[in-house]
């Protein structure tokens, strides 16, 4: 199967084509093979959401996958997410789920809340 | 009356790096922030791609503001949050009334004012969308914050308009979210936002985009029912038997920033029809001395890492503007623009000894390929820059160094050459 994909590693957006071969053509750099081979056999994206937090001053926490997740996980990722209740305080770094779904990949803290400390969020 | 010489308007990226700029252990600077908690709009931008130019990693919004937080550490500037500016005047130094808890409403003087006050968003009235006025039609910002900071999903089933960063971001997120996304609407023949977000925000999860469409009614009495969309033609006129129809309980806009200085209307300085913001010279000064202005609230960026390399150097002439106040004025050149090109900045430049490289930010009315950017003074080229692809949605920056080549009486201009 043929599929049509633009590449995003530069402002120029090559529009690439990829045969079931994963010969590309469209690329006007050696770097759009690597891009639509990896988008081919491996797409991974990082993952930004929030979880619910007991605080003074905040009732969400953001976080993202410290690394880019498998693409056809995310909605697997995002209902384990969904049913977190963190307590504050948190930092930036901190684990929120480890290893979700058996990645290898944590769930990480992207903003620091200490309880009842507004300025501090 | 306490005297301050340097009052920052405005805590988020902007403001942020015009303090660390600005700060210095001579002066007494002041920031000022509306909200709880300073970083302004990247409190709620949860998604990555922040800060690969200014820290070279990319980081999340929240990340780059407690970054930029970090960096002012141990500098002399004092902050006010929950702090909110009703009133600024001018006469021979600043008077600033602003109000919070602890302090009531309180008026300052400042000898130089700094505005990094952001941007609002367009609105459906900005743009006339025609049909009833139920609930149910926001604006993408606004959404992201319900979402990202409150956790409340405005709704179900969305529609969105315009093709916008935000909202190409909030696309994403509310389907991750378990909302659909049945569609973007842009009535331009090509995307405003970033290629990278078409990309991962819609092709992703397979959410259509319709190029040269807009919303032509709403329906709906208490709540939004849903809306129609029709395609239009080069002068925007809708097309007749285009129309396709979406259920919808939300209609989201993502139609555009404006630079939020209408709180300064009583300041009497001059604009730039095509930024809405305020004009200045190189330095960032506005035509009312004393006054600089940098990121959303000067001009509508891109990239966060644009907005606080701009507002870092807005805050360092905001600073040397303080050491050097008895100089005597000088004078200024325009910066005129070509057809091809939408606006510049600086608009104009401040001829002094200084020969400090000027760095013009410009956006182009149509896509490019291949052109050429010329920097002009009269018949006199004075540089010249290729580029391999330029588009209205990407800021292009070029430095221009030989700024003792400047004549101080003739205009500079920017020409792009397109094939």
């Amino acid at each position: 199967m043929e599929k049509t994909m633009i590449c995003i590693l530069c402002p120029v957006g090559c529009h690439l084509e990829v045969d079931t071969d994963l010969n590309v053509e469209g690329n006007r750099c050696p770097r759009g093979i690597e891009y639509a081979k990896k988008e081919m056999t491996n797409p991974t994206r990082t993952l930004t959401t929030t979880v619910a937090i007991k605080s003074a001053t905040h009732r969400r926490l953001s976080v993202k996958s410290a690394h880019p997740l498998p693409k056809e996980k995310l909605f697997a990722c995002m209902a384990i997410i969904n049913n977190v209740l963190i307590t504050a305080p948190v930092h930036i770094g901190d684990i929120i789920v480890p290893n979700i779904l058996d990645t290898g990949v944590d769930i990480v803290a992207t903003n620091t809340i200490l309880n009842g400390d507004a300025a501090s969020g | 009356m306490k005297k301050h010489d340097i009052v920052i308007i405005g805590g988020g990226a902007g403001g942020l790096a015009a303090a660390q700029g600005a700060s210095a252990s001579r002066l007494d600077v002041l920031l000022l922030e509306k909200d709880a908690q300073l970083g302004g709009i990247l409190n709620q931008c949860i998604h990555t791609g922040f800060g690969l130019q200014h820290y070279k990693e990319e980081l999340t919004g929240p990340e780059y503001a407690q970054r930029a937080i970090r960096e002012l550490e141990g500098l002399p500037i004092t902050i006010k949050t929950n702090t909110t500016v009703i009133a600024i005047e001018k006469t021979t130094d600043f008077t600033i009334t602003y109000t919070n808890e602890s302090e009531g409403e309180t008026t300052i003087r400042a000898t130089a004012c700094i505005l990094t006050t952001g941007s609002f968003e367009r609105t459906r009235g900005a743009i006339k969308l025609p049909g009833t006025r139920p609930k149910g039609i926001i604006t993408a910002g606004s959404a992201q914050r319900y979402l990202n900071i409150d956790g409340y999903l405005v709704g179900k089933n969305i529609f969105i308009l315009g093709s916008g960063d935000i909202g190409l971001i909030m696309a994403r997120r509310l389907t991750l979210e378990g909302a659909q996304v049945l569609g973007v609407a842009e009535i331009l023949p090509h995307a405003s936002g970033l290629t990278r977000n078409i990309v991962q925000c819609l092709h992703d999860y397979d959410i259509p985009l319709y190029l040269s469409h807009t919303v032509t009614d709403i329906r709906g009495a208490g709540q939004l029912r849903g809306i129609t969309i029709s395609e239009v033609d080069a002068n925007f006129q809708k097309k007749p038997h285009t129309e396709k129809h979406f259920e919808v309980d939300t209609l989201m806009l993502s139609v555009g920033l404006i630079p939020d200085i209408t709180a300064f209307n009583g300041l009497s300085f001059a604009k730039d029809n095509r930024t809405n913001g305020a004009l200045v010279n190189q330095t960032f000064e506005t035509s009312l001395e004393g006054l600089f202005a940098a990121g959303n609230a000067l001009h509508i960026h891109d990239l966060v890492d644009d907005v606080s390399a701009e507002s870092l150097l807005a805050g360092k002439h905001a600073k040397a503007y303080l050491e050097n106040k008895n100089q005597k004025a000088a004078s200024h050149i325009d910066v005129l623009v070509d057809e091809h090109i939408n606006y510049c900045l600086p608009q104009r430049i401040q001829c002094t000894q200084d020969t400090d490289p000027i760095t013009f930010s410009l956006r182009v009315k149509a896509k490019h390929e291949k052109a050429t950017l010329k920097i002009m003074q009269g018949d006199k080229v004075l540089m010249t820059r290729k580029r391999q692809h330029l588009a209205p949605a990407e800021m292009e920056r070029i430095t221009f160094k030989n700024v003792d080549r400047l004549d101080d009486q003739t205009p500079l201009s920017l020409k792009l050459e397109v094939s």
